[in-house]
């Protein structure tokens, strides 16, 4: 037996975990799943802490920065990312 | 021509596109399959793009070249630009003498012609590179068939054209909520801001996926080139804000520039309305324009 990782990253709402998932993407390190960009409407947890207690682990929160000066308006990447693992057996 | 009305330019400014439907006559989309060349299916994806480089009919076109100049006279894409709702859509966003930056003929392979290969879909990206301008290009995107589901139509989201992203840096990202996917009867055009988030689908089916994407720059001013004759004249005026009553107009300007989109984070939604007001300011030629107070309680400044 070895371990793969699973990687599930959600893009929320606001930087709180309980708040809506607005994007989302899937990674199998295991190779049985292959996800692509568009293969979804819905997302698979409705929140982040749904995700937690299906027994996904938090690994990374994108950080709240300052707003630099001249650019506060200025938009641009998914702001509330976050990323979870999976550790799952597997066979050769 | 038939040019954009104000509630149509609106929704441009807050949704990033517009979708004509069917608005390409049967006959100039034939055309333009003959001129695109000959099918084969069997070819592998760059000895097909290799063989229509070669065979197309299609025109080479220098970037910077008028549009006006750009496709000869009589063929398909020629007649393409003469359709009143193209060269109305046009006029309105880019104005009366766009330059084109480069056109495209973009397929997506049936897993017949991918050998080993499953069919995979585009990642997210927005074209060219960071974009900090107000001012825009457009891409016209020229469906000459019918696409089915499985065909892998265009994939886009609505309302993501004022990010400033860097290109392919959005790949990470699978699915979006809000995100559409092109289906559509043949002669289909999406009129899109340059800075719409984009990729193309997998395409399952037994038949390629043709799709012209045509890129044009204003060389002018962009503002009033529309048919402001419907612009309502209270349309300066504000109007009660978050204790609204009952009552919604959706076609009002300001309810098309502050209307959320299913993946706007709660913040980032009220940067998105300020940003899309200083669009319509642009489109409007008038800086005194706001929406629901979002810039004048900014600017309120002494």
């Amino acid at each position: 037996m070895m371990q793969r990782q699973q990687v599930l990253v959600l893009y929320l709402a606001s930087s709180a975990l309980d708040t809506p998932t607005v994007g989302w993407a899937f990674y199998d390190g295991t190779g049985v799943e292959r996800h692509m960009a568009g293969d979804q409407d819905e997302p698979p947890y409705k929140t982040g802490l749904e995700a937690l207690m299906d027994g996904w682990r938090l690994i990374q929160a994108s950080s709240l920065h300052s707003h630099e000066q001249g650019n506060e308006f200025v938009t641009d990447y998914l702001k509330y990312e976050f990323f979870f693992e999976k550790l799952v057996e597997t066979t050769p | 021509m038939t040019l954009l009305s104000s509630p149509d330019v609106a929704r441009f400014v807050a949704r990033g596109f517009l979708r004509l439907d069917a608005v390409v006559p049967d006959d100039i989309n034939r055309q333009f399959l003959k001129e695109m060349g000959p099918e084969t299916a069997e070819e592998m994806p760059l000895a097909h793009y290799g063989r229509l480089m070669k065979e197309s009919r299609l025109p080479l076109v220098a970037a910077g070249t008028p549009l006006s100049k750009a496709y000869p006279n009589t063929s398909a894409l020629s007649r393409f630009f003469e359709l009143e709702d193209i060269t109305g859509a046009v006029h309105s966003l880019v104005g009366a003498e766009p330059v084109v930056d480069h056109h495209f003929l973009h397929i997506t392979f049936p897993p017949a012609a991918l050998g080993e290969k499953s069919p995979v879909s585009q990642h997210w990206h927005q074209d060219s590179t960071i974009d900090p301008r107000r001012a825009f290009d457009i891409q016209l995107m020229y469906f000459p068939h019918t696409v089915t589901a499985e065909m892998g139509g265009t994939r886009y989201l609505p309302g993501s054209h004022l990010r400033r992203v860097s290109e392919a840096a959005i790949s990470r990202y699978q699915n979006i909520k809000g995100q559409q996917r092109v289906t559509c009867e043949a002669g289909t055009v999406l009129v899109m801001h340059s800075g719409i988030w984009h990729g193309g689908g997998a395409n399952i089916s037994d038949q390629h996926r043709y799709m012209f994407k045509i890129r044009l720059c204003p060389t002018g001013a962009q503002s009033s080139q529309w048919d402001l004759r419907d612009l309502p004249a209270d349309h300066l005026r504000q109007r009660p804000i978050f204790w609204v009553g009952d009552t919604r107009e959706p076609d009002h300007i300001h309810t098309i520039l502050t209307e959320p989109e299913p993946w706007f984070e709660f913040d980032t939604s009220r940067l998105e309305y300020i940003n899309r007001i200083k669009l319509w300011r642009y489109m409007l030629g008038d800086e005194s324009f706001d929406a629901d107070y979002w810039l004048t309680r900014l600017e309120n400044d002494y």
